[in-house]
């Protein structure tokens, strides 16, 4: 260490917000190349879903495995969404848990970078694990009758959602103290949640108090306008009522997560 | 960071106190530490060295008192105090799925890099940090020493008025501990003011010029080594025993003899005392070897910085809890 480069770098202008939250986007990329077993974690449940839910109960269900993917592919492709999401609350309270948070938070940059970057990430993660379920769905011979157009705003819609229950998890992320309570406890209430909506039957054949659950439940009204656009018979009104709890959530939870973050750990 | 007048201490706390519920993990520390120096903030675990460097470093805010780093009110402006300033934390704080270059380029793409230059500094940053040829691994992949050397580059990305050290060699071997220390002495020579902490006596003596010794919150002492040592006072009496289970019963008798508590190392079973006068010394080294305690070597002396330690938190910290 002859001449050390530690001696005397001058700063660079600073950057913005948003060349801040492009950096850890680019590390969510980066995460993808490094560890190609979270693709797999990502696209194996919701595979497994689609075949053994189409193949196995779909008769039973629809009375063809046909009819019943028809029904079925919008709605695991919510369902799909909202359990990816909760990688991100695992990867805030891994880099806490890890003191890398603190290095980030000891940085003069924008405070909701880190979580903008998660988010990229998230984004990708969706595109990626949809992409490849629509695929399968096609291959299986799921038609989409609305086509392309069809496909893209259910897409959009998808990213919506994926986008407002991010934050769920980093609020999650940032309370819990080990990734692995992240995961337990996020699956143990989104498993009733899920199941407990349209996505895979129809609520006709549930007894009345749950018939009225799974009406009230937000992801239903979801699955619906993903059936719709799919389809193209989508109403505004059953878009509407898609997005509202995403947009509730990232309003109500953006700033929560911000307090958190900013709070003595 | 020129913008303050160099005489100005690098940072300057006045009563600085944080509570964690009822405890206050730091109550009400004072510390002037001058700029281009290394400052060791020496003390037991729990003592509160962590929440102080983590508040220092705007991670937690004050519950009381105020402090300026490099003339960056901590509390009014944590956003320039984070441009200022460096972080290095007791865990190596980096991203263990990516290589040790892509780690380096990571914060310095977040100070403001252009992507170019941004890779230059990490190549240069290796290649000082002798990481050169683990910078395409996974930092998962590394040694305790090659994290630590990759953490301490990644806070050096843009070279930092001060830069805050958290037990930098905690958990190294000797030899990779030997080469943390020589870099931070380096880049104290490179006129960056160091705020370490440390639960080595060793640490703080070799690398440090002045030492606050931080027990239960507050600071109990602060100086040199040297003047720490002669505030303890000179003639300090070790006695090492052949028998490590007559330890107790040594140093009651110590106690008995000399009025005073001996700090006890189990671990080579010594006692080390302060003794008035060699003949006071004498008369309790004769008592021991009359209670058929046969101690297999002894020696008086200046007392070392861990003896003063001792004398100052009144015994070898055990039994402490953690609450960092």
């Amino acid at each position: 260490m002859t001449d050390p480069a530690f001696a005397r770098t001058t700063r660079p202008a600073p950057p913005g917000p948003f060349a801040n939250a492009l950096t850890f986007g680019w590390r969510a990329v980066l995460k993808f190349k490094h560890v190609p077993e979270q693709l797999f974690d990502l696209v194996m449940t919701p595979i497994m879903f689609t075949l053994l839910f189409t193949f196995v109960f779909g008769g039973a269900l629809a009375g063809s495995t046909g009819d019943y993917l028809q029904y079925f592919l919008p709605g695991i492709l919510v369902q799909t969404v909202i359990f990816n999401a909760v990688y991100s609350g695992m990867g805030l309270c891994t880099d806490i848990t890890k003191g890398l948070f603190d290095r980030f938070r000891s940085l003069p940059i924008w405070s909701l970078a880190p979580f903008a970057g998660l988010i990229v990430g998230d984004v990708l993660r969706h595109l990626i694990a949809g992409g490849i379920i629509l695929g399968i769905g096609l291959i299986l011979g799921y038609r989409p009758e609305a086509g392309v157009p069809g496909v893209l705003a259910a897409f959009v819609l998808l990213l919506a959602i994926g986008f407002g229950f991010g934050w769920v998890f980093l609020v999650v992320g940032l309370l819990v103290r080990t990734p692995t309570t992240v995961l337990t406890l996020s699956f143990s209430v989104l498993f009733p949640v899920v199941f407990a909506s349209n996505i895979m039957v129809q609520p006709e054949t549930m007894p009345g108090w749950l018939e009225a659950f799974v009406r009230a439940n937000p992801i239903s009204w979801m699955t619906t306008a993903m059936r719709g656009l799919l389809s193209g018979t989508a109403t505004a009104g059953e878009v509407v009522a898609a997005l509202a709890a995403p947009a509730a959530l990232a309003l109500v939870l953006m700033p929560v997560t911000l307090r958190l973050y900013r709070r003595n750990a | 960071m020129s913008d303050i007048p160099p005489t100005d201490p690098a940072i300057r706390a006045r009563g600085l106190i944080k509570r964690f519920g009822d405890l206050a993990a730091v109550d009400g520390i004072d510390l002037d530490v001058p700029r281009g120096e290394i400052f060791a903030i020496l003390g037991p675990n729990g003592a509160g060295k962590t929440t102080l460097i983590r508040m220092l470093a705007t991670l937690l805010t004050p519950d009381g008192g105020e402090a300026t780093v490099l003339g960056h009110d901590l509390t009014a402006d944590p956003q320039a105090v984070r441009g200022a300033i460096a972080l290095t934390g007791q865990f190596a704080s980096l991203d263990e799925d990516l290589t040790g270059r892509e780690n380096l380029i990571l914060l310095a793409r977040l100070w403001g890099f252009s992507r170019r230059d941004a890779r230059a500094r990490a190549e240069a940053l290796l290649a000082d940090f002798d990481l050169a040829d683990a910078a395409t691994r996974q930092v998962k992949a590394y040694s305790g020493g090659m994290r630590r050397r990759l953490d301490i580059a990644a806070s050096l990305i843009v070279t930092p008025g001060v830069l805050f050290l958290d037990e930098p060699t905690t958990g190294l071997d000797p030899t990779a501990r030997q080469k943390v220390w020589r870099l931070i002495r380096q880049l104290a020579g490179s006129g960056v003011t160091i705020l370490l902490t440390t639960q080595y006596l060793e640490e703080a003596d070799q690398l440090a010029r002045r030492i606050a010794v931080v027990d239960h919150g507050r600071k109990i002492a602060e100086g040199t080594s040297r003047e720490l040592k002669a505030q303890v006072g000179e003639g300090f009496l070790s006695v090492t025993l052949a028998d490590a289970s007559r330890l107790d019963e040594a140093a009651d008798l110590l106690a008995a003899q000399l009025g005073a508590r001996p700090g006890r190392n189990a671990e080579d079973s010594r006692l080390t005392v302060r003794a008035g006068s060699a003949a006071e010394a004498n008369a309790a080294l004769a008592a021991l070897i009359a209670a058929g305690i046969e101690p297999s070597d002894f020696s008086m002396g200046a007392p070392s910085l861990e003896e003063v330690f001792f004398a100052l938190t009144g015994g070898p910290g055990a039994g402490r809890e953690a609450t960092e």
